[in-house]
């Protein structure tokens, strides 16, 4: 009961006012002596009710008692069981609602914020073996091949594990670096570049071929690949990357842009860096963020950064709804975006010049309960009003981007637009797996990274048996 | 990498180079664009049509005309360097079929873009008309490349320097009045101003017009939604759905806008340029 009583450990983090003016990580993570006593608030329940909540079942609290040991490397050895990229997931999983949701501490406590941090503790000891750990063993050669489709987290976890056993891989990716969500969306305030950069070397160290600039669909189609260019399978993690707009008028002004946009503009193309970046990024003193989610979180930051005097997030539900991880709820609002709940974009007004000059909102009240219980927010009829804004960044998400799976008819797609595939990741067609995005709609990195993992078991399995007749 | 296999240039701004491609060179077809980027770290990302193909020597064409920081960067390229990245080919393949007898326009760079088209029309025995137009004589590119393919060709100058002195307007609009055999199509490639004029001049001839869309790019396969333009009452991403379209249902008015929307870094940009920094 003492363990109860011990401190939460605070994430180190750079001051609000400073990090406002530069793109460096906010987070800073533990030091060594807060991960021990942060690791010591673990009860070590038998029934361990935290790795249910954990997507892909990390032994937390085995990993965690290594820490309280001292064994650091060891700790990590306990995530990697199952985790390919502890790094990130410790820095953007949603655990709150994941493996901190049901931790017995936060019970106790009466508050899930209360919770063993344990992606805190898996963030400490991904970075304090970051570089030290070799690239995992390859076997021999096996002589087959396998093209994965993108290089986000679903496909890096399902390069690696392919090619462990002996499997030649080429990961093709549309963009001129690879990473996908994870370099052209999140921003480098909340996820260091380099540590996406290390994954990749790993993955090149252990003899992975990664192909920038090649469009499936375009440069080549997955038939050719199959039958051309014969490889034995298909790995298609091509992410959600399809943008949302909301359908409103006024959204095709100067000054209106997709999240996907504004901040591929500003990380991948560093257009924050105005002295280097040939990218253009547009410059508004006022800006508005459509959306609740991670994706207007990053946005309103981003902008934030980028010089806005003023950052106005509009939501249609309130606080307690927002999907966005509560950390960065809290640290955009210490940047100072402004947050209207319980609004909803009606229209964008321009000037002559089609250039945004406003935006006009409708309020909403909270309503009776749904059938999900959640009071539902409603219409507050003549409520409109207009807030002068410079530009609008539209974050309310993805679908999925077409391009793909029109120029493979024999894929099979549901109605939105997502591959079907099974548990085990096969799609509609034969050797052709699929996972991430792609298949769960815009979904989360660490589920992403469990399915690339389930189809790679598929795919190993799959070769082997081959071999074998 | 894409080795600069040769350079020419075509007019004062103008430059035409043949680059190795091979997988683009063998899957493109006309009407299709790569996006380039001359440096992978801080470089941008720019449209340019694919204005020919050498499948076996495994080359792609571009022509490009310098206008700012990255086209004037892309000029002082030499042969035997290489462009770190070209993506392609993207954009859906022009529409072009047997219809009879059609009209391409050609706005100043747009002539390049054109010829691939042109190429195609002709091979499949439609009759050519082809008009094309530029400020002054020096900025006229393709002339005698096209004249070969054309049943006839006019050329026009805002000042009269070569041709006649007109805008691409005036003939259109006495082909769609008084063309025997009538037209039946139009295609029309150019400064977005020239596209929106020509279209408004085939509109009260009811003469099918397709316009090829040059809106500011960023990824070109539909996930930043950048390149948006109004087709009729939809929304269409140009680098996925276009960049063709029917040229009577394009808002041409928000599409010039749009374009604007860096102006004024982008006038910043060609200033370090000139200077000698990088952009
Ligand atoms: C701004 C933003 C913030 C987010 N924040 C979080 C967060 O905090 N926590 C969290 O868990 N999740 C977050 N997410 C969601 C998470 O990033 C995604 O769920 C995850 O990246 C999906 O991984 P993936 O491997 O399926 O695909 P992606 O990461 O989307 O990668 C797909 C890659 O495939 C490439 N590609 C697409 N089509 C082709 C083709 N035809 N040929 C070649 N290449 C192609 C794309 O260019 C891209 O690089 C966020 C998403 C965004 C957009
Ligand atoms: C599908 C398509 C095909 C094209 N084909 C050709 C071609 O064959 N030859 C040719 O000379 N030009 C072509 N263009 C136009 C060419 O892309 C622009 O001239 C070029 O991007 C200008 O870049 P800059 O940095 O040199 O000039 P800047 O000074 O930066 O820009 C000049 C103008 O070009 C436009 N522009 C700027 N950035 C972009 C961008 N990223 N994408 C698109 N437009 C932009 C803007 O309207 C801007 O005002 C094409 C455009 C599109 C969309
Ligand atoms: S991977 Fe995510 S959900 Fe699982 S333990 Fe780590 S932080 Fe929690
Ligand atoms: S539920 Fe919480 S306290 Fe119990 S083992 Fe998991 S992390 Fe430790
Ligand atoms: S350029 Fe990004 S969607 Fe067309
Ligand atoms: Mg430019």
């Amino acid at each position: 009961k003492e363990r109860l009583a011990l401190p939460q450990q605070e994430m180190p983090s750079q001051d609000p006012l400073e990090r406002r003016c530069n793109m460096h990580e906010v987070a800073l993570g533990y030091t060594e002596e807060q991960a021990r006593i942060e690791a010591e608030r673990c009860l070590q329940c038998p029934t361990a009710p935290c790795v249910a909540g954990c997507p892909v079942a990390i032994d937390i609290p085995r990993f965690i008692r290594e820490i309280t040991e001292g064994n650091y490397q060891k700790a990590l050895g306990v995530i990697q069981e199952t985790s390919l990229l502890p790094s990130i997931c410790g820095r953007v999983c949603p655990q709150e609602v994941q493996c901190q949701a049901p931790c017995t501490v936060g019970k106790a406590l009466k508050d899930t914020f209360a919770s063993v941090s344990i992606g805190r503790l898996e963030r400490f000891v991904a970075d304090r073996a970051a570089g030290s750990s070799p690239a995992p063993q390859v076997k021999p050669e096996t002589g087959r091949r396998v093209a994965i489709i993108g290089s986000g987290p679903a496909s890096i976890t399902a390069a690696a594990d392919i090619r462990r056993e002996g499997h030649a891989v080429t990961i093709f990716e549309a963009f001129h670096k690879p990473g996908g969500v994870l370099v052209y969306g999140i921003p480098e305030f909340r996820l260091p570049k380099r540590i996406v950069q290390d994954e990749l070397a790993t993955l090149e160290a252990m003899g992975v071929s990664i192909v920038p600039n090649f469009l499936v669909g375009r440069t080549r189609t997955l038939k050719q690949l199959l039958e051309e260019d014969s490889f034995d399978a298909i790995f298609i993690g091509s992410g959600a990357g399809l943008p949302k707009f909301m359908h409103i008028e006024g959204e095709n002004l100067v000054g209106v842009f997709s999240a996907n946009e504004f901040l591929t503009r500003s990380n991948l193309m560093k257009a924050y860096n105005r002295d280097e970046a040939a990218t253009p990024i547009f410059e508004a003193p006022v800006v508005a963020v459509l959306g609740g989610g991670n994706v207007a979180m990053d946005a309103a930051r981003t902008a934030v950064r980028l010089g806005a005097q003023e950052v106005h997030l509009f939501y249609r539900r309130t606080r307690a709804e927002m999907p966005a991880r509560a950390e960065e709820v809290d640290h955009a609002e210490e940047e100072g975006v402004i947050f209207h709940f319980l609004r909803s974009p009606t229209r964008i007004l321009g000037d002559q010049d089609d250039r945004v000059q406003a935006i006009e909102v409708l309020e909403y009240e909270l309503g009776e309960p749904d059938e999900s219980g959640r009071r539902r927010p409603v219409a507050v009829p003549g409520s409109e009003y207009t807030v002068p804004v410079n530009a609008v960044i539209v974050s309310i998400g993805n679908d999925s981007n077409p391009l793909l799976t029109a120029t493979t008819p024999e894929l099979e797609t549901n109605r939105w637009g997502n591959i079907v595939a099974d548990e085990s990741g096969q799609t509609s067609m034969d050797r052709v797996f699929a996972g991430g995005d792609i298949v769960l709609g815009a979904a989360t990195v660490i589920l992403a990274m469990g399915q690339g993992r389930a189809a790679a078991q598929s795919i190993n399995t799959m070769l082997c048996e081959n071999h074998q007749t | 990498m894409h080795t600069l296999i040769k350079k020419e240039q075509l007019s004062e701004q103008v430059y035409r180079f043949e680059l190795q491609a091979p997988l683009i060179a063998q899957g493109r077809k006309p009407g299709q664009f790569v996006l380039v980027q001359t440096d992978l770290e801080f470089g941008e990302r720019i449209p340019l049509t694919i204005a020919d193909a050498n499948p076996e020597a495994g080359t792609i064409t571009l022509i490009f005309q310098a206008v700012g920081a990255t086209t004037q960067k892309l000029a002082t390229l030499q042969e035997g360097q290489a462009i770190p990245a070209i993506l392609g080919p993207l954009g859906q393949p022009s529409h072009i079929e047997r219809v009879g007898h059609v009209v391409c326009v050609c706005g100043g760079i747009g002539a390049a873009p054109m010829y691939p088209i042109a190429q195609e029309l002709r091979r499949l025995g439609n009759r050519l008309t082809v008009i094309v137009g530029a400020r002054s004589a020096e900025l006229l590119i393709l002339e005698d490349e096209l004249r070969a393919l054309a049943d006839d060709l006019l050329v026009v100058t805002d000042d009269g320097s070569a041709g006649r002195k007109a805008l691409v307007t005036e003939p259109l609009e006495e082909l769609c009045r008084e063309s025997t055999p009538p037209v039946d199509q139009v295609f029309v490639i150019g400064p977005p101003i020239m596209m929106k004029f020509a279209a408004e001049t085939t509109r009260p001839f009811a003469i099918p017009t397709v316009v090829s869309l040059n809106t500011i790019m960023v990824d070109g396969t539909g996930m930043c939604g950048g390149c948006r333009v109004t087709i009729g009452e939809e929304t269409r991403f140009v680098c996925v759905d276009g960049p063709e379209f029917d040229g009577h249902l394009v808002d041409f008015d928000n599409m010039m806008k749009r374009l604007q929307s860096y102006k004024h870094q982008e006038a910043n940009a060609r200033d370090i340029c000139r200077q000698g920094g990088t952009p």
